[in-house]
């Protein structure tokens, strides 16, 4: 009995946008180093053939940076090999794709502390400061009297 | 989430962090097909967006709306959207039955009026009140009194947007749209038979960011999604332009990939997000798995021919002479553009014919 796997298929489809999208990632790249503002670029809105989101990503390649964020799900910021271009992806709390996006900036929003969570901290840090005796951080042979 | 919290609150208080919270809105910003430059845009007015009622009515309809909905692939932007809405109404997912249902959308209706959103999937039989009734009201009744107090109203499916399959020949029931029957309230048609599940959140959406609806095309559906063909968005297309077509669904052109124009294929005259957003997580959409779009986000879509037959076939008399014309694709774009139009006034003079 013959199975799936036996019926030759071969998918010879190409949308022709991988090529013009990497012209678009060069050119958004000019911009950034001529102190511009970046490009994000949303993959899911190209029309793209199957295989072909594998071969962009195998075209731009890793690069030195890749940072994981655990909020929401995780999501993976990973710098490509053409320093200034990123491929952010989120995913939901049952790991499945939410958004992908192609970042062409020298450093994702993502990756920054933001405000909001910055002032958190100081609020946090200074209500542990003032709800703390002095030898709460002092190290702990120094608290034994040691 | 209480009502007087906004949604950037309400995430606060649930412990997600700023850099969450801008993955949320990043995520929304690509649901609602929105350019990534408006996700600044779409940050600022979600932090303060406060939670809209949403009164949900099922008339003639089988459900599969709703499953496309609840069955979506992004739960975790999904089950946010929904925390910030209230959805004070939808007989099929509440708890409550019978008169605490009914006292339910009532109070909605009566706390929130002029300003709760009223979702609608199915179509309103207008041939007998009886053919299908909630709690004893008719769907025409119930419509017209649940829309009276509404800010707007989202049309869900093809059969509350443009009357769908109970509206099919002969139409047994005088089964009608949502917008046939109320005029004097802004009307946003999600059509498809299911609509893609993200399309109807990223509606919601666009509600609760900016509080208004979106920009519309000429059939009343949001621009961002249905403003372009699934033909011009489709991975096949280069097939079409180069004159390869896949004449079987087992021949050499349908393992190959190639256009599916000849086995009739509706993409180059329906108007859907489908080529993009795709369905189950992304993975496909029908084209994308080797059968022909079927054309279901278009009015009447159920009575206008075969769905294996080649769109312009009914017009041109046989299949024979629209494979010869086959050879030079960029003219059966053409040629296809005016066979839709040519059925479609086909079409609505045999209904006229039938209804006079």
């Amino acid at each position: 009995m013959s199975s799936l796997d036996d019926i030759a298929v071969k998918v010879e489809a190409a949308t022709g946008n991988v090529t013009p999208l990497l012209h678009e990632i060069r050119h958004a790249l000019k911009r950034v180093v001529d102190g511009q503002e970046g490009t994000t670029i949303d993959l899911q809105s190209l029309p793209l053939a199957p295989g072909e989101q594998e071969r962009i990503e195998s075209v731009l390649g890793a690069g030195e940076v890749r940072a994981e964020l655990d909020a929401l799900g995780p999501t993976v910021i990973q710098e490509t090999s053409y320093p200034g271009v990123w491929l952010v992806t989120h995913r939901n709390t049952e790991h499945e794709v939410l958004a992908r996006f192609i970042e062409v900036t020298r450093i994702p929003e993502l990756l920054k502390s933001q405000q909001a969570d910055i002032e958190s901290g100081i609020s946090r840090l200074a209500t542990e400061l003032a709800t703390a005796d002095g030898a709460s951080f002092l190290p702990q042979e120094s608290q034994a009297g040691g | 989430m209480h009502n007087d919290q906004t949604l950037g609150e309400y995430l606060q208080s649930q412990g997600v962090s700023r850099r969450g919270f801008l993955k949320f809105c990043s995520a929304t910003a690509s649901l609602m097909a929105l350019p990534p430059s408006a996700f600044a845009q779409v940050a600022e007015a979600l932090a303060t967006a406060r939670r809209p009622s949403v009164v949900w009515l099922s008339f003639q309809e089988c459900t599969g709306c709703t499953e496309s909905l609840t069955r979506s692939h992004a739960p975790t932007v999904e089950s946010l959207i929904f925390d910030a809405i209230s959805l004070d109404y939808h007989h099929t997912l509440q708890a409550a039955a019978g008169e605490g249902a009914e006292a339910a959308r009532m109070a909605a209706m009566e706390e929130n009026s002029g300003e709760y959103l009223l979702v609608v999937d199915g179509s309103i039989p207008l041939g007998n009140p009886a053919y299908s009734t909630i709690a004893g009201v008719s769907n025409l009744d119930m419509l017209q009194e649940s829309a009276a107090n509404a800010a707007a109203i989202i049309a869900v499916g093809t059969c509350a947007a443009f009357g769908g399959i109970p509206h099919a020949n002969p139409n047994p029931t005088g089964a009608v749209s949502v917008s046939e029957i109320i005029k004097d309230k802004p009307i946003i048609n999600v059509s498809g038979c299911p609509p893609i599940p993200v399309v109807i959140t990223g509606v919601l959406a666009h509600y609760l960011t900016f509080g208004t609806i979106p920009e519309l095309d000429a059939l009343g559906r949001p621009a961002a999604f249905f403003g372009q063909n699934i033909h011009d968005r489709c991975y096949r297309r280069p097939f079409y332009e180069r004159g390869q077509f896949a004449h079987t669904f087992d021949d050499e052109g349908a393992r190959k990939g190639w256009c599916l124009y000849e086995l009739g294929c509706k993409g180059p005259t329906t108007y859907n997000a489908c080529a993009t957003l795709k369905w189950n997580e992304g993975t496909s959409f029908p084209i994308g798995s080797g059968h022909g779009c079927l054309g279901c986000s278009e009015p009447d879509f159920w009575d206008k021919g075969s769905f294996y037959t080649p769109i312009s076939a009914g017009l041109w008399g046989s299949r024979e002479a629209l494979l010869g014309a086959a050879a030079a694709g960029a003219a059966i774009g053409v040629g296809a553009a005016m066979a839709a139009r040519a059925r479609k006034k086909k079409s609505q003079d045999a209904e006229e014919a039938q209804t006079t």
